[in-house]
C-alpha cells in the first residue's frame, strides 16, 4: 500500500510540478509587463518605439536608436556568419569524412561554451584595432573601431556554433534516396547539394538562422564592449551604436536615481523578450521533427 | 574546363575555407588570451582575495570571485537539477505518450532556451524586488538557476528518452512501480547522460555575465553568507578591463584565461564521464 500511495502521489505531484514549470514563461511575460506598465502611461507605445530623445531626466524616452542600433549589429552578424556557417554545416555533411566531422564538432562546441566577457576581451584586442589600423583606412574613414561592425563581427562568431549545430541536424534529416536519384540524373555534387539537398532543406536552414539571429540579437555583454554605446542611429558600418541589450546592461547602477527609468529599462527587457519569444517559437515549430543531441543546448 | 566543374570547385574552395575560418578564429581567442592573460598569472591571483589598493595594482588576487562563481553556480546548477531531474522523469516515464501537457512543456523549455541572459537577469531582478531581498549570492543563484533550467531539462530529457523501453517493461514485469522504476531504473540507466547535462549547465552558468549585474553584486571579500553580495568571474573581469591601469586590465586578462580553463576543463570531464559511466548501462 506504501508504495502504491507513494507512485499515486508522486505522480500527482509531478503533474503539477510540471504545469507550474510551464508558466516560467508567462510569469516572465507578465512581471516585465507589469513592470513596464509606469513607462508606458508617460509615452504611447508607438512614441516609445519611433522617437529618438532619449533623455531619462527629463522623463523622454525614445527607444528608436536603440532599436535600429540592435537592427544593424545584428543585421552585420548574420551577413557574416550565414555564408560561413552554411558552408562549413554542407561540408561537414555532404563533403567531409566522418572521421573530419567527428574531429571538428568539439572545436565548435568549445566556441559555444567561451563565455561573452571573453569574446567581448577578444574583440576589443584583436577585433576593435583590426577595423581602426586595416579596415577603415583602407574603406578611406576613421574610425575609434569601437563600431556597429565590431559589434556585429564578434556576435557573428559568437551565432556559429548554434547556426552550424542545427543545420548539421538539418541537412543529415534529408532522405538519401534523393541525393542519389539526383546523381543517377548525371547532376554533379554540387548540383545535388544545391537543387536538391539545400531545396530540401530549407525550412529547417531559415530556422536555424532564425535561431542565431534571435541570439546575436539578445546578447549583451560582448556587445556593449566593442560597439561604442552612443545613443544616436549608425549611419554607417563604421559608426558606434547601443543595441538594446547593451542599454539594459549598461545603466544598471543608475536605475533608481532617475524616475520611470527602472520601468524603461524594464520595457526594453520586455520588448527583448517578445522578439526573441516570436523568433524562437516559428523556428521551433519549423524545426519540431528534428532529433537534438546533448550538446547543442550548450 | 566545363561550367559545372569550375563552380564545383569554386564552392568546394569556399566551403573549406569557411571551415578554415572558424577553426583559426577559434584558435586565435584562445590564443589571444593565453598570450594575454599567462603573464599576470600568479600563484596569488588564485590564492588570495583583493588587498587594499588592489585596484590600483597593488597586491591580491581574484579569490573571491573565483570561490563566489563556483559557490554561486555550484548552488544554481543544484537548484535546477533539484527542479529539472522530477520533470524530466514525469516527461518520460508517468506521462502518456503523446501527452499534449509535455508536448506544450517541452516545447516552453525549448523557447526558454533562447531567451536572452540579460532578460533573466531582468527577471531575477524583479523577483528580488517582489521578495524584498537585495543584490546577494542567494538571489544570483536563483537568477542563474532559471537561466539553466532549460538546458539542463532538454538535454536531460534527450538522454533519458533514450532509455529503451524493454528496461522500464521489465522494471513492471516484477512488480516495480512508476516511481520506482524512474528513481531507480531508469535515472541509473541515464547516469551519464545526466551527469553530462548538469556540467554543460554548469559551464553556462559560470561563463554567464549579464544575469548577474543585476542579480549578484560585488565585493572584494569572500563569500561568507548566501545573503550578501557575490564577486563571480565574468563580472571580475568586465570591471578590471575597464580599469586605465595596464596592470589592472592584464589581470582582467588572467581571470579571462581563469575561467577559460575552468569551462573547457568542464567540458574534457563531461566527455570523460559520458565515456566512464556508459559502461555501466544496459544496452
Amino acid at each position: 500500500m506504501k508504495r502504491l500511495f507513494a507512485d499515486r502521489f508522486s505522480e500527482k505531484f509531478l503533474h503539477v510540478f510540471v504545469i507550474l514549470s510551464g508558466l516560467i514563461l508567462i510569469l516572465m511575460l507578465g512581471a516585465l509587463t507589469s513592470r513596464s506598465i509606469p513607462v508606458l502611461k508617460l509615452q504611447s507605445l508607438s512614441s516609445l518605439l519611433f522617437s529618438q530623445g532619449w533623455h531619462p531626466s527629463r522623463g523622454q524616452f525614445g527607444f528608436l536608436p536603440f532599436i535600429v542600433g540592435s537592427l544593424w549589429v545584428t543585421g552585420v552578424a548574420m551577413a557574416i556568419a550565414m555564408p560561413v556557417c552554411l558552408l562549413t554545416s554542407i561540408y561537414l555533411v555532404e563533403y567531409s569524412s566522418k572521421t573530419l566531422r567527428e574531429w571538428i564538432s568539439p572545436f565548435i562546441d568549445i566556441l559555444a561554451g567561451i563565455p561573452s566577457v571573453v569574446y567581448g576581451i577578444w574583440g576589443i584586442l584583436i577585433i576593435v584595432p583590426l577595423i581602426k589600423n586595416y579596415l577603415a583606412p583602407f574603406c578611406g574613414v576613421s574610425t575609434s573601431g569601437y563600431s556597429v561592425l565590431a559589434g556585429g563581427m564578434v556576435l557573428a562568431i559568437m551565432i556559429f556554433p548554434v547556426i552550424i549545430h542545427i543545420s548539421i541536424e538539418v541537412f543529415k534529416t534529408v532522405p538519401n534516396e534523393l541525393r542519389e536519384a539526383s546523381l543517377a540524373l548525371g547532376a554533379t555534387k554540387w548540383q545535388t547539394v544545391k537543387n536538391v539537398v539545400i531545396k530540401r532543406a530549407m525550412p529547417g536552414i531559415v530556422a536555424a538562422l532564425v535561431l542565431g539571429l534571435s541570439r546575436a540579437f539578445g546578447e549583451s555583454i560582448a556587445v556593449l564592449m566593442v560597439v561604442g554605446n552612443l545613443a544616436r542611429i549608425p549611419k554607417s558600418l563604421f559608426d558606434p551604436a547601443y543595441p538594446l541589450p547593451a542599454l539594459i546592461a549598461n545603466n544598471y547602477g543608475e536605475m533608481f536615481s532617475i524616475p520611470q527609468y527602472d520601468s524603461a529599462l524594464l520595457f526594453a527587457s520586455l520588448l527583448l523578450l517578445v522578439v526573441v519569444l516570436y523568433f524562437n517559437i516559428v523556428s521551433r515549430m519549423v524545426l519540431s521533427g528534428i532529433k537534438w543531441s546533448t550538446y547543442y543546448y550548450a | 574546363m566545363h561550367k559545372h566543374a569550375v563552380e564545383e570547385i569554386i564552392f568546394k574552395v569556399l566551403m573549406i575555407a569557411s571551415c578554415l575560418l572558424i577553426i583559426s578564429v577559434l584558435l586565435l581567442i584562445l590564443g589571444t588570451i593565453v598570450f594575454k592573460g599567462l603573464p599576470y598569472l600568479s600563484w596569488s591571483m588564485i590564492t588570495q582575495a583583493p588587498q587594499s589598493g588592489y585596484y590600483l595594482g597593488l597586491g591580491g588576487g581574484i579569490l573571491n570571485a573565483i570561490l563566489g562563481s563556483l559557490y554561486l553556480t555550484g548552488g544554481a546548477t543544484l537548484l535546477a537539477f533539484i527542479v529539472s531531474l522530477p520533470i524530466t522523469l514525469y516527461f518520460n516515464v508517468y506521462a502518456k505518450k503523446q501527452s499534449s501537457l509535455v508536448y506544450m512543456v517541452r516545447f516552453a523549455f525549448d523557447v526558454l532556451w533562447g531567451v536572452p541572459s540579460i532578460v533573466y537577469g531582468a527577471f531575477g531582478f524583479m523577483l528580488m524586488l517582489f521578495f524584498g531581498m537585495k543584490a546577494s549570492l542567494l538571489a544570483g543563484m536563483i537568477t542563474v538557476a532559471f537561466l539553466i533550467l532549460p538546458i539542463m531539462t532538454r538535454s536531460m530529457d534527450e538522454v533519458i528518452r533514450m532509455v529503451p523501453p524493454p528496461l522500464l517493461e521489465a522494471s513492471y514485469a516484477l512488480g516495480a512501480t512508476r516511481f520506482e522504476t524512474a528513481f531507480k531504473v531508469v535515472v541509473r540507466q541515464a547516469l551519464p547522460g545526466i551527469s553530462t547535462a548538469v556540467l554543460i549547465a554548469f559551464g553556462r552558468g559560470i561563463g554567464d555575465a549579464a544575469s548577474l549585474i543585476f542579480t549578484a553584486g560585488f565585493t572584494d571579500s569572500l563569500p561568507t553568507s548566501l545573503f550578501a553580495p557575490v564577486a563571480t568571474l565574468p563580472l571580475t573581469i568586465f570591471f578590471q578591463f575597464s580599469s586605465p591601469l595596464p596592470q589592472v586590465q592584464g589581470r582582467a586578462y588572467a581571470a579571462a584565461l581563469i575561467l577559460t580553463i575552468i569551462i573547457l576543463a568542464i567540458s574534457i570531464v563531461s566527455r570523460f564521464l559520458t565515456q566512464k559511466f556508459a559502461r555501466n548501462i544496459v544496452r
